[in-house]
């Protein structure tokens, strides 16, 4: 353990782009958090008469057509997009894993079970399946998050199937079996703990793009209602402005997006060097 | 050759099965009344009740899913409630727009992708090889419509050389006789220049934006795949034996590392179709991604239906293309131990 | 056998490795020489640079790789100081060389009488025309039956003796003056090492070919090499012709050496090994000799610079206090 905080360090301390990211996770977890307290205006007040004004000392971000400041929707949209990505990525981590390691540990029949649910959803491409399955069960947050955690399942319960399949014969799974341990037992209070540090840099690279397939859905309209501040819905509101030169209504949520996937997906890459290097490209 | 192209058939069957299966449900799963939802928000109790009759939703489900099946096997899926029209034939009519825009998307994405990958492992710690990996760990944390619309502002907007993103064609132009549905090749067919150039220009935007979003992860893949070509045991006995840099490179690395580029492509599709849907939309592009958007915001759900089922089936034909291609391209494959 | 013309002389040859851990001084001043005709066997253990020598005599070291002093000296040009091309022009057709574990060393996806072929066509006149009927002579050379149809294998489809006998023929293809052969029978079975090394000897000896052997096996030295280089981290320690320096050897790591390598009747469990093992090369610490920590006739002055004495007829060692 010691070791591994140590190694941790040093990956961290030798890459100043994964400490950088590290510091902007924060940064989003902090506006997540404190989310409307932090923001200087109210984020569903619109003033027409400040309508589509640019950035300004006032309004950082300028203004979008209802006169809302910007700045502060974006930094309230941070919770609820984080929110939707981190609900769905647990949400796919635990059903996935679970699947995974029941698949990879016991075989056969459950094997096989598994492998073809995974597979079905591998033959589709996976944000139309979401865009589908969000129509098929209505256009709420709840089933984006559903329908996220669906096309992320399949990336864990293949990665928990190895994994459980490599460790199944290895020495502490027999040593725990010849102590009389049931089969679910092992499975749980075994091999889990055991191939958590993969899992959890998984978690981490597929934040990244759960929050891209979440905004993605909402910019074609699923999911999220205005007034409902979201990054991807006001990248969709602004799209129209963008066209007559109002750039900053589009720009900013999706800066701001970018940045977010950004920093997950280098945190991803670092806690990957810090975990396996070998699996580094 | 042609036992090889069979048995990738026999795998791909149970995915075939998977999709429809699954396309099923999830008409099924409506909540509510699926008959609610097929006839729409304005019928009346009446039409409703028609319209569950025709469609077979007061039946068992598995007769449902004969019905199902033996429609499809009609090329019967369904109508679409704004238009009245058939939705096969709308599908089709819309899907030459989605392909000519992805196919171009992605060779643009390959075209610069793989020789960038090359160079950067050739060429370690050069500015080309720093260049890849930005774009290999950036490009994957671009939204597809953010990229879009920034095109969008800087050339349209600003620079005023790209058209305006209104789709295929603006205004003076008119679309070519239609043979293959791409206008750019039917405007070549008919000998239209000027059409020709008014489809290209509308075109490179919006494959532009395709074609950035695919980069990375051709590019990362190339570039990783060269380097461990080149640091295999194999090239060391090329360079023992005095084979030039262009063979070492082009022949014997290269082709080595082609394949888990390949492989990476039927990822890359996986995106691509979905990202279209998105490129579709910035882009006010005809489409078949638009078309399901449309009748999402419509709550016509037929198209919706369609649109899945199509595109699952274009994934599968194109993952059949690329593990094919693979067999082809290494002799190792159904050698397997 | 009298010794032919001289072929290679290597003189002071260092080399150095830069990596994240410090600078690791893999060759010291390595010096040795080769004759026409001659096969000379350069025997240390794992590590102790014999790779490190070869490679820079080809000219193929990783890019880490720093030459930091000394003359490769083959048909009197010196390979340190020729350009990249002439070099390029040299390798598989003045000189050549095979590798250990042979199928990982050929192109897992391109028919094997291409990769022959590419080697042809690069360095000899052959036309397009003839260079099938050239390849398919080759492997009958190298004794591969069917020759004609085997050809148009691929790796894969051969057995790790079949494919070092491609790369044999790969080697010798353009006829070099000399054959470097890096562990060329480590990973095969035993029947199939004593058939290798039979073929490689007798090619030799019909093409007048000079080869240097590179082997951690005493033994397989012993058999086929007309002359030992001893290396050990980085140094040569000692250079003979075999029967002398097996009957009287002079440098202790040497005697190590013999006494380690099994005989028949020798029982398992009493084996000799050496003790220690081979130092940390990077740092500045390194003992002028290298193998004095391991050394039981280590003296005070082992720790000085290390002279190279030649103790008797064509008889180089490395050592202050020689047995």
């Amino acid at each position: 353990m010691i070791a591994l905080l140590r190694h941790a360090r040093y990956v961290l301390g030798d890459n100043s782009v994964t400490g950088l990211a590290f510091s902007l996770f924060l940064l989003f977890v902090f506006a997540a958090a404190l989310g409307p307290s932090l923001a200087p205006h109210d984020p569903l007040a619109s003033d027409t008469a400040q309508a589509l004004h640019p950035p300004s000392a006032r309004h950082w971000f300028g203004t979008d057509d209802l006169g809302r400041d910007i700045f502060s929707r974006i930094i309230v949209a941070a919770r609820l997009d984080m929110g939707i990505a981190l609900a769905s990525v647990v949400l796919a981590f635990a059903v996935g894993t679970l699947m995974g390691i029941a698949a990879g540990y016991f075989g056969g029949w459950c094997d096989r079970i598994v492998s073809r649910i995974v597979d079905t959803i591998m033959a589709f491409p996976l944000f139309v399946l979401a865009m589908g399955i969000v129509a098929a069960l209505g256009n709420t947050v709840t089933n984006i998050v559903y329908a996220t955690a669906v096309i992320n399942l399949p990336l864990y319960a293949r990665i928990a199937r190895a994994e459980a399949s490599i460790r199944r014969e290895s020495g502490f799974v027999e040593a725990a079996r010849l102590s009389g341990n049931g089969e679910a037992r092992i499975l749980l209070a075994q091999i889990l703990p055991n191939i958590l540090p993969i899992m959890m840099v998984q978690v981490s690279l597929t934040l990244g793009y759960a929050i891209l397939n979440a905004a993605g859905l909402s910019f074609i309209g699923l999911g999220v209602r205005p007034p409902t501040p979201e990054w991807g819905i006001m990248v969709a509101e602004g799209a129209s402005f963008i066209i007559s030169g109002e750039w900053w209504v589009a720009f900013f949520p999706g800066l701001v997006l970018m940045l977010a996937v950004f920093c997950f997906n280098l945190l991803g890459d670092g806690l990957r060097d810090i975990v396996d290097p070998r699996r580094r490209t | 050759m042609g036992w090889l192209i069979f048995r990738r058939l026999a795998t791909a069957l149970p995915s075939l099965v998977g999709v429809v299966v699954v396309t099923f449900l999830l008409t099924r799963a409506l909540p509510g009344d699926p008959a609610a939802y097929f006839a729409g928000p304005a019928a009346t109790a009446q039409a409703i009740e028609e319209i569950r009759h025709r469609l077979g939703l007061d039946r068992s489900l598995p007769a449902q899913f004969i019905d199902y099946i033996g429609g499809l096997a009609r090329g019967d899926l369904g109508t679409s409630l704004t238009t009245g029209q058939p939705v096969v034939s709308e599908i089709l009519t819309r899907l030459p727009a989605s392909a000519e825009l992805t196919l171009l998307g992605l060779a643009f994405a390959v075209s610069i992708a793989i020789p960038l990958g090359i160079f950067a492992a050739t060429r370690p710690g050069s500015w080309i090889d720093h260049l890849c990996r930005v774009i290999a760990t950036a490009g994957v944390s671009l939204p597809t419509f953010f990229t879009g619309l920034l095109l969008v502002y800087v050339f349209y907007y600003l620079l005023g050389v790209a058209p305006a993103p209104l789709g295929r064609l603006d205004i003076y132009n008119s679309p070519p006789p239609a043979r293959t549905g791409f206008y750019l090749i039917d405007s070549l067919l008919a000998g239209d220049l000027a059409t020709f150039r008014a489809s290209l220009a509308q075109l490179i935007l919006p494959a532009l934006t395709l074609g950035i979003f695919s980069l990375a992860p051709l590019a990362r893949m190339t570039r990783a795949a060269m380097l461990a070509a080149l640091s295999s045991d194999f090239i060391r006995t090329a360079r023992a034996s005095g084979l030039t840099q262009g063979k070492i490179v082009g022949v014997y690395a290269l082709r080595n590392a082609v394949l888990p580029v390949i492989t990476t492509l039927g990822m890359v599709f996986s995106f691509l179709l979905g990202a279209n849907v998105l490129v579709e939309k910035v882009f006010a592009w005809p489409g078949i991604g638009s078309y399901a958007i449309e009748a999402l915001i419509a709550s016509d759900y037929a198209p919706v239906q369609g649109f899945v089922l199509t595109m699952a089936l274009l994934y599968i034909t194109l993952n059949l293309g690329i593990d094919i291609l693979y067999g082809m391209l290494d002799p190792r494959v159904g050698m397997a131990a | 056998m009298s010794a032919g013309p001289l072929l290679l002389s290597v003189r002071e040859l260092s080399v150095e490795f830069r990596t994240r851990s410090g600078t690791v001084r893999a060759l010291e001043r390595v010096s040795f020489d080769l004759h026409r005709g001659e096969t000379l066997a350069v025997v240390g253990e794992s590590g102790s640079g014999k790779s490190v020598t070869a490679f820079a005599v080809m000219g193929i070291l990783d890019p880490a790789a720093r030459i930091t002093s000394g003359r490769v000296v083959f048909g009197g040009l010196d390979l340190l100081t020729e350009n990249a091309r002439a070099l390029r022009d040299m390798r598989g057709r003045e000189f050549a060389m095979i590798f250990q574990n042979p199928r990982t060393a050929l192109n897992p996806i391109r028919r094997i009488g291409k990769q022959i072929a590419d080697v042809l066509l690069r360095h000899a006149n052959v036309r397009q025309s003839d260079v099938a009927a050239r390849v398919i002579e080759l492997l009958a050379t190298v004794k591969i039956p069917d020759p004609a149809r085997r050809a148009r294998a691929y790796p894969f489809e051969l057995s790790g003796g079949m494919c070092q006998r491609v790369m044999i023929a790969m080697a010798l293809a353009c006829s070099p003056a000399l054959l470097i052969a890096d562990e060329p029978t480590t990973g095969l079975d035993v029947t199939t090492q004593a058939v290798i090394m039979d073929l490689m000897a007798e090619l030799a000896r019909a093409r007048g070919m000079a080869t240097i052997l590179i082997t951690h096996d005493l033994g397989v030295a012993a058999e086929y090499a007309d002359r030992i280089a001893v290396m050990h981290a980085g140094h040569m320690v000692e250079v003979a012709r075999t029967e002398e320096l097996l009957a009287r050897p002079r440098h202790p790591y040497t005697r190590g050496l013999i006494a380690a390598t099994p005989r028949p009747q020798a029982r398992l469990d009493e084996l000799y090994a050496i003790p220690g093992s081979l130092p940390d090369l990077r740092g500045d610490n390194i003992p002028a000799c290298r193998y004095s920590p391991r050394c039981d006739q280590r003296q005070m002055d082992c720790n000085e610079a290390l002279p190279r004495s030649m103790v008797g007829v064509d008889h180089l060692v490395a050592c202050r206090h020689p047995l």
